[in-house]
C-alpha cells in the first residue's frame, strides 16, 4: 500500500465517484441518510409538477436540476470517500491472487498442490523461498525472511520465525529465503488481507455510536423544518400570498442541514481512510471514534518513548584513574560485544576520546562472553584481564583476586543506580576497579514535545516498563509523562485499564505480545504491531502495518480530527440557515407586501434570484467542502477551551457570514448572465 | 426610555440576582434532605400527610414510575378540577350563586389549562368561578401544579449529578416538599406583604356602588351585537351603579407568581387594582415569578458540583432577558408612528410612548418589564394588553414563549426546558472539541439526543400545525376580530401560550369556542407532558451512565464562551423555526405600520 497521500481531486477516483453517484440515487439506498432523503423526495415532486406544465418554466425548471444537484453532490461526496478506499482495496486484491499452495497430507511430509481457496483452517503447508504464503498462518517450523512490502509498503524484508512472538505470517507476502512450515489459522474470505480490503473499501460500514446520534439530531431538524415549511403555506394563504411548490420545496431543501447530511457519511469514510494513509487498520469505525474519546495512554517504555535499548552516556573513572584509560578499557571489552549495549559503548568511547575502534586479532586477544553465571563481560589482552558488569558481579570478581571496590566507585554507583541509568563497573584484574559507565535509556527526540501536546488535550500519558520503580521514575521525569507503571507484569497493566475505567475513563495502548492479548482486549483502543502475534492481532481493534508503537498518538489525533470534522460541518450547516432566511423570506412575499423587501438585507436582485441563489449556494457548498470533509478539519493540541472558541469562530461565526456573500456573488453572477 | 425606567429594571435584576444563591442553596438543602430552618414545623406536617397516602419517604423511583407517578396524579387532579368546575352550583362560598362552569369544553379547558400550570383562561373569573372553585379547584392547581415542575427539574438535576444508578427520587416526597418548604412559606408572607398593598382577601357577596355619574351604555343582544330600536340607531341603557367584584385575592395572587402560574383571579389579571395596586406591589410580583426559577440555576449548580456551570446558565438566562426587555421597552417607549406630530415624549406630566392597553400606575418600563418577564417565565399574568402592544413591543413576548420559556423560566419547566437546551447546545458544538460530547461528566448519546430532539419537536408540531389549521379553517377565522397580520399573530401567540403553559393571551381573538377550547386544551396537555416524559427519560439515562472525570480535554460549560454558545443555540433552534411565521406577523405588521398601515 502506497504512503503517499492521494491527491483529493484524482482523475480516477472522480469519474467512478461521478457514476456511483448516479447509482445512489436508488431510493432504497437513499433512505439511510433521512436528509437527503428528503431533499430527493422533494426532486421527485418538482420533477412531477415541472412536467405537468404551467407559468415560470424556466425558473422551475432551474430549481428543480438544482434540487437534483444537490443530491448528486452528496452521493458524490459520499462516493469520492469511498472511492479512495476502493483504489487502495484494488491494490490490496493484486496480493490475494490466487496461488498454489503445498498442503502437507497425512504425517509422513508428503504434499499435495492445492489453489490457496480450498485452503481451511488447521491445514499444514510448506512454503519455500521465492513463494507466496498462501493464507493467513502461523509457522510451526523454520525461519524466513518474508517480504511483507504488499500490505506494509516497506521494502526491507522482516524475519518470521516459529515459536515467540514473531511466528505470525499473513497470506499474500512472499518468502524470500528459507523454508518453513505453516499452520494455517484463517478460512478463505476471512484472512487478514480479505478484511482489510473490506475495510478500506467501507463494504463492511457500520454507522458508530456517535454518527447514530447525530443522524438522529439531524432527521430531527429535518422533521422541524419541515413542519416550518409545510405549516408557512396556510399562513401563506391567509395573508393573500400562497407559495408555489417549487419556492415551497426550495425553502425547505436550504433549511434542513443538508451540508452535514451530504458530508457525514464520507466524514467517516475518510477518518478510516487517514488511518489507512498511516498504515493502520482499524477493525471498526466505533474504535476510530473511540480514540478521540481516549483519557489515557498507556505506552511501552521501550521503542515508543525511549529508544530500543540502553546506551553508554557517561564515563566516571575510579580515583587515581584517568578518564581516557577508562574509556580506553571499556572501549577494549566491549569490541566483540555485539549487544547495543557494548556497541554504544564503543561508540561514546569514540565520540568523547577519540578512540577509535581496533581490530584485535584473535591470537592476542580472547573475548570473554557474558554468561548467566559470570554475569560480565570482557577480554583477556597481553595478560590483562578486562571486565566489565553488573557492580555485584565485579566486586565478586574483585574478591576473587584479593581486591576492593574503592568506595568513591560504589557511592557512583549508587547514585547512577538513584537517577534512573544503569551501573556497569569495569575492571582490571590487577589495577582493581578502574570505573563506571553509565548505562541509560535515551529518550526520542521530540517525545517531551508530544507529551506537552497530548497533555493540552486532556490526555494522560503512563508509561509502562519491566524497570524497576527508581529507573522507571527517573525516564518518565525526563520524557515528561505523568505515570508510569514500574516493573509491569501482563496482570498490572490489566489492572490498571481496569482502575482506569472503572473512573469512566477510556484507554488506550499498543502491544505485541501473546500476553498482551487480554489488556488489548480490555482497552478501548487497542493498537496491535503487525509484527506481533495472531492472538494481539486479534484482540485489539486497530493493527498498526509499521509495527510503530509511537503512532497511538497519530490514531488520537485522527479521532479526534473526525469528531471535530463532524462537529464544525454540524455548526456550519446549522448557522447556515440564518442568511438562506433573509434570501427566501422576502423573496416569497415582497410580492404581495413590498414593505418586506427589508428583510432583503443582501439586495437580492429578483424574488427568483434570490431563491435561486440560496437553492444553488446549497448545492454548491456540499462540492467546496468535499476536501475538508475528506482531509479532516484543522487540527492543533490544545485545550477544548481553545478549540472550541477557534472552531465556533471559523464555522459558527463563519457559517453564519459566508452563505450572505456566497448568496450575495450567486445572485450577482445569475442575473447577469440572464439566468433569473 | 427613561433613566428612572431603566434603573428600576436594572434595579428588579440585581434583587433577582441577589436572591438566587439563598433560594438556590435552600433548594438544594430541601431536596438533599438536609436541615432547614422550617423543619420543626414542617417535618412533622410532612411525616403526618406520609403517614395519611401510604407513602415510603425513602422509596427511590427509576424515572419510568416517577413519570407515571406524575401522570397519574396530574390526571386526578385535573379531573377533580373538572368536577369542580360544573358542580360548582351545589358547593359552599358562592355568594355570586354562579351556576356550573359551561359549556363542558370551557370546563375542561380550564382544568386543561390549570394542571399544567398554564392558566390559560377562556373566561372571566369574577363572572364565572365560585370563591370555593378559585380556593380549592384553582389555587390547589396553582400550588400543585407548580410544585410538579420544580419536582421535575430537581429530578432532571439528580439525573444528572447522580452515576450508575437507575433512580432519580421520589416524586412523591418531591411534589410534597415542594409545597411544603419551597412554595407555601414564601406565599404566605407574600400575601401578607400584598395585602399590605392594598390586595383584597375576603369572602364577601360583590360591593355595589352608585355611580357618580350614570352613563348611556348600548345594550347588546345574545349574540353580543348592539340591539337596533325601530329608528335603526343601537338602544342605550342607563347604567347607574357598578359592581366591584372581591373575594380571597391576595392568598391567590402570590402563588400566581411564585408558582409562575398566571392565572387571574380577575379578568383584568395583575392589571386590575385589587390584584396589583402599586408599584412595590408589582416588584414583589415581578421578583416572585423569577425567583424560584433563578434560584433552580444555583441549585443546579450545587447538586451537581459545578457552581460555575449554574452561574452559565444564569447568565444565558439574564442576557435573553435583557434583550428582550430592552426591545420591548424602546419599542413602547418608541410610541406610535402613526401619531407622529403628537407628543410621545415621556415628561413628568405623562409616561409618554405607546401606552394603550397600559396601566399608568405602572407606565411604560414596568409595563414592558413585565411582559417580558412573565413570558420568559412560563407565568402569563399580565399588567397591560399585550395585543396593545406595538408590533416589535408584542413581538418579544410571543418570542420569548417560543423559545420554549427558558430565560428562567417556569417554575422547574424552566430548568428542564433550558437543560434541553444544554444537552442539544453541548451536542451540537461538544463534537468540535474532538471528543463524544459530555455534559458534566456524562457523555451525550444517541438515546440523550434522541430524546431531546423529541422534546424539540413539541412547539413547532403543535403551534405551527394548529395554528395553520386555524389561519385556512372557518372554525379558526371566525374568531378573529382583527384582520391582517396582527390577527394572525393573535392566532400563533394563542396557540404558543397554550403550547408553552404560559397562558397569557395577546387578546382580540373569541377563544371560548368549541374549536379553541378544544384544540385549546390538548395543546396545552401536549406541551407539558409531551415534554416532561421525554425531559424523564434523559434524566434516567444520564443517571444510569458513569461518570467521566472532567479534564482540559472536556467541552467546557463553565465559560461565558459557553454561556454565548447556549444563547446561540437557543436563539437558532429554538427562534428559526418560527421565522417565517413571525415574518408574516409582527414583523410584517411593523413594516406595515412604518408605512402607515394598522389593523
Amino acid at each position: 500500500m502506497a504512503k503517499k497521500k492521494r491527491a483529493i481531486w484524482e482523475w480516477k477516483i472522480v469519474r467512478r465517484a461521478i457514476w456511483d453517484a448516479l447509482v445512489k440515487l436508488n431510493p432504497r439506498k437513499m433512505m439511510g441518510n433521512p436528509v437527503m432523503f428528503v431533499v430527493e423526495i422533494g426532486s421527485v415532486i418538482t420533477t412531477v409538477l415541472l412536467f405537468q406544465g404551467g407559468s415560470a418554466f424556466g425558473f422551475n425548471l432551474q430549481i428543480t436540476l438544482w434540487l437534483w444537484f444537490t443530491v448528486l453532490f452528496a452521493n458524490f461526496a459520499e462516493a469520492m470517500a469511498e472511492g479512495r478506499g476502493k483504489a487502495q482495496a484494488d491494490t490490496l486484491r493484486k496480493a490475494r491472487s490466487e496461488t498454489i499452495a503445498n498442503r502437507m497430507t497425512g504425517s509422513d511430509g508428503t504434499v499435495e498442490k492445492v489453489p490457496s481457496s480450498k485452503l481451511r483452517q488447521g491445514d499444514l503447508v510448506l512454503v519455500s523461498a521465492g513463494e507466496f504464503i498462501p493464507s493467513d498462518g502461523e509457522i510451526l517450523e523454520g525461519v524466513a525472511s518474508v517480504d511483507e512490502s504488499c500490505i506494509t509498503g516497506e521494502s526491507a524484508p522482516v524475519i518470521r520465525e516459529a515459536g515467540g512472538d514473531r511466528s505470525a505470517v499473513t497470506g499474500g507476502t512472499r518468502v524470500l529465503s528459507d523454508q518453513i512450515k505453516v499452520r494455517i489459522t484463517s478460512n478463505p474470505g476471512e484472512t487478514f488481507l480479505d478484511r482489510m480490503i473490506a475495510l478500506v473499501e467501507g463494504a463492511e460500514r457500520h454507522k458508530t455510536p456517535n454518527e447514530i446520534a447525530l443522524n438522529i439530531l439531524l432527521a430531527g431538524l429535518t422533521i422541524i423544518f419541515l413542519l416550518a415549511v409545510v405549516t408557512l403555506q396556510p399562513f401563506a394563504i391567509y395573508s393573500g400570498s400562497p407559495q408555489t411548490v417549487f419556492v415551497l420545496v426550495s425553502l425547505l431543501v436550504c433549511l434542513i442541514p443538508t451540508t452535514i447530511g451530504a458530508l457525514l457519511s464520507a466524514i467517516g469514510i475518510a477518518g478510516m481512510d487517514r488511518l489507512v494513509q498511516h498504515n493502520v487498520l482499524a477493525m471498526s469505525g466505533r474504535a476510530v471514534e473511540a480514540a478521540g474519546d481516549v483519557n489515557t495512554l498507556l505506552l511501552d517504555k521501550t521503542g515508543t518513548i525511549t529508544l530500543g535499548n540502553r546506551q553508554a552516556s557517561r564515563f566516571v573513572p575510579a580515583p587515581g584513574v584517568g578518564e581516557q584509560e577508562l574509556a580506553d578499557a571499556a572501549q577494549l571489552s566491549s569490541l566483540a560485544d555485539e549487544t547495543p549495549e557494548g556497541r554504544s559503548i564503543v561508540v561514546l568511547a569514540k565520540e568523547k576520546y577519540g578512540l577509535r575502534g581496533r581490530e584485535l586479532s584473535t591470537h592476542e586477544a580472547r573475548f570473554v562472553p557474558f554468561t548467566a553465571q559470570t554475569r560480565m563481560s570482557g577480554v583477556d589482552l597481553n595478560g590483562f584481564e578486562i571486565r566489565k558488569g553488573a557492580a555485584d558481579a565485579v566486586q565478586a570478581y574483585l574478591t576473587q583476586h584479593g581486591r576492593e571496590v574503592p568506595a568513591e566507585v560504589k557511592a557512583t554507583v549508587e547514585q547512577i543506580a538513584r537517577s534512573g541509568g544503569t551501573p556497569l563497573v569495569v575492571a582490571e584484574k590487577s589495577r582493581g576497579a578502574l570505573g563506571v559507565i553509565e548505562l541509560k535509556d535515551v529518550v526520542k527526540g521530540g517525545i517531551r514535545e508530544r507529551f506537552e501536546q497530548l497533555r493540552a488535550m486532556g490526555i494522560k500519558t503512563v508509561m509502562i516498563t519491566g524497570d524497576n520503580p527508581l529507573t522507571a521514575a527517573a525516564i518518565a521525569r525526563e520524557a515528561g509523562v505523568d505515570d508510569f507503571l514500574a516493573q509491569a507484569t501482563p496482570k498490572d497493566k490489566m489492572d490498571l485499564i481496569k482502575k482506569e475505567q472503572a473512573e469512566g475513563k477510556l484507554v488506550a495502548m499498543t502491544g505485541d505480545g501473546t500476553n498482551d492479548a487480554p489488556a488489548l482486549a480490555q482497552a478501548d483502543v487497542g493498537v496491535a504491531m503487525n509484527t506481533g502475534t495472531q492472538a494481539a492481532k486479534e484482540a485489539g481493534n486497530m493493527v498498526d502495518l509499521d509495527s510503530n508503537p509511537t503512532k497511538l498518538i497519530e490514531v488520537v489525533r485522527i479521532g479526534k480530527q473526525l469528531l471535530m470534522t463532524r462537529g464544525s460541518l454540524t455548526t456550519f450547516s446549522i448557522a447556515n440557515d440564518v442568511a438562506k432566511y433573509f434570501a427566501i423570506i422576502p423573496a416569497m412575499f415582497a410580492g404581495t407586501f413590498p414593505v418586506l423587501n427589508a428583510l432583503n438585507i443582501m439586495r437580492l436582485k429578483t424574488p427568483e434570484s434570490a431563491v435561486l441563489s440560496a437553492v444553488i449556494f446549497n448545492a454548491v457548498i456540499i462540492i467546496a467542502l468535499i476536501p475538508l470533509a475528506l482531509r479532516g478539519v484543522k487540527y492543533r493540541p490544545m485545550g477544548a477551551a481553545a478549540l472550541l472558541r477557534n472552531n465556533l469562530w471559523i464555522y459558527g461565526a463563519g457559517g453564519i457570514i459566508i452563505p450572505f456573500i456566497g448568496i450575495k456573488l450567486i445572485d450577482m453572477v445569475i442575473t447577469g448572465v440572464g439566468l433569473a | 426610555m427613561t433613566a428612572n425606567g431603566w434603573f428600576q429594571i436594572l434595579f428588579f435584576l440585581a434583587l433577582v440576582f441577589v436572591a438566587t444563591k439563598p433560594i438556590g442553596i435552600y433548594m438544594a438543602r430541601v431536596f438533599g434532605r438536609e436541615r432547614t430552618l422550617l423543619d420543626p414545623v414542617l417535618r412533622p406536617i410532612e411525616k403526618l400527610l406520609y403517614r395519611l397516602t401510604g407513602v415510603d419517604e425513602e422509596h427511590e423511583m427509576a424515572w419510568t414510575e416517577y413519570a407515571i407517578s406524575m401522570l397519574l396524579f396530574s390526571l386526578a387532579s385535573m379531573l377533580l378540577l373538572y368536577f369542580l368546575e360544573r358542580m360548582q352550583g351545589f358547593l359552599p362560598w358562592n355568594p355570586q350563586k354562579f351556576g356550573a362552569v359551561s359549556p363542558a369544553s370551557l370546563a375542561f379547558n380550564t382544568a386543561a389549562s390549570f394542571t399544567t400550570n398554564t392558566n390559560w383562561q377562556n373566561y372571566p373569573g369574577e363572572m364565572t368561578m365560585s370563591y370555593f372553585t378559585q380556593m380549592a379547584g384553582l389555587a390547589y392547581h396553582n400550588f400543585i401544579s407548580a410544585a410538579v415542575g420544580i419536582a421535575l427539574a430537581i429530578a432532571f438535576i439528580r439525573g444528572i449529578a447522580r452515576r450508575e444508578t437507575e433512580t432519580i427520587g421520589n416524586f412523591w416526597v418531591d411534589m410534597t416538599r415542594s409545597c411544603l418548604w419551597v412554595l407555601l412559606p414564601f406565599c404566605v408572607v407574600g400575601s401578607l406583604l400584598l395585602v399590605s398593598q392594598g390586595v383584597v382577601q375576603n369572602l364577601r357577596p360583590y360591593d355595589r356602588a352608585s355611580l357618580v355619574e350614570p352613563m348611556q351604555v348600548p345594550r347588546l343582544g345574545p349574540d353580543g351585537n348592539p340591539v337596533l330600536g325601530p329608528d335603526g340607531k343601537p338602544v342605550m341603557d342607563t347604567v347607574a351603579e357598578q359592581t366591584i367584584a372581591q373575594g380571597p385575592v391576595a392568598s391567590q395572587e402570590i402563588i400566581k407568581e411564585w408558582g409562575t402560574n398566571g392565572g387571574g383571579f380577575f379578568n383584568a389579571n395583575s392589571a386590575h387594582p385589587f390584584e396589583n395596586p402599586t408599584p412595590l406591589a408589582n416588584l414583589i410580583e415581578l421578583f416572585s415569578i423569577f425567583a424560584v426559577s433563578a434560584g433552580l440555576t444555583y441549585t443546579l449548580g450545587r447538586m451537581t458540583g459545578s457552581q460555575a456551570h449554574g452561574w452559565a446558565v444564569w447568565a444565558a438566562m439574564a442576557i435573553l432577558f435583557l434583550v428582550g426587555v430592552t426591545v420591548t421597552y424602546w419599542a413602547e417607549a418608541h410610541g406610535n408612528p402613526l401619531l407622529a406630530g403628537t407628543d410621545q415624549r415621556a415628561s413628568d406630566a405623562q409616561s409618554g410612548g405607546n401606552m394603550e392597553g397600559k396601566e399608568v400606575r405602572f407606565g411604560i418600563a414596568n409595563s414592558a418589564l413585565f411582559a417580558t418577564v412573565t413570558t420568559d417565565a412560563s407565568c402569563g399574568a399580565i399588567n397591560g394588553w399585550h395585543d396593545s402592544f406595538t408590533p416589535l413591543g408584542g413581538m418579544v413576548p410571543l418570542v420569548n414563549i417560543m423559545l420554549s420559556e427558558v430565560i428562567f423560566g417556569g417554575v422547574g419547566s424552566g430548568m428542564y426546558g433550558m437543560l434541553i437546551y444544554v444537552v442539544l447546545a453541548v451536542f451540537i458544538a461538544g463534537l468540535m472539541v474532538g471528543r463524544t460530547p459530555e455534559y458534566l461528566g456524562k457523555k451525550i448519546e444517541a438515546y440523550d439526543v434522541k430524546m431531546a430532539m423529541l422534546v424539540a419537536l413539541v412547539f413547532p408540531l403543535v403551534i405551527l400545525t394548529l395554528a395553520g389549521l386555524s389561519v385556512v379553517k372557518p372554525f379558526g377565522t371566525s374568531s378573529i376580530f382583527n384582520p391582517g397580520p396582527h390577527g394572525l399573530t393573535e392566532i400563533i401567540y394563542a396557540f404558543t401560550s397554550q403550547a408553552g403553559n404560559n397562558g397569557s393571551a395577546f387578546g382580540g381573538l373569541n377563544e371560548n369556542t368549541l374549536w379553541y377550547n378544544v384544540a385549546g386544551a390538548l395543546t396545552m396537555l401536549i406541551g407539558r407532558f409531551w415534554m416532561m416524559i421525554p425531559m424523564l427519560a434523559i434524566s434516567g439515562n444520564l443517571a444510569r451512565k458513569k461518570y467521566v472525570p472532567p479534564s482540559i480535554g472536556t467541552f467546557p460549560v463553565t465559560t461565558p464562551l459557553f454561556t454565548v454558545l447556549l444563547i446561540s443555540v437557543i436563539l437558532i433552534v429554538g427562534a428559526l423555526t418560527f421565522f417565517p411565521a413571525l415574518s408574516l406577523g409582527p414583523i410584517l405588521e411593523h413594516l406595515l405600520l412604518g408605512a402607515g398601515k394598522t389593523f
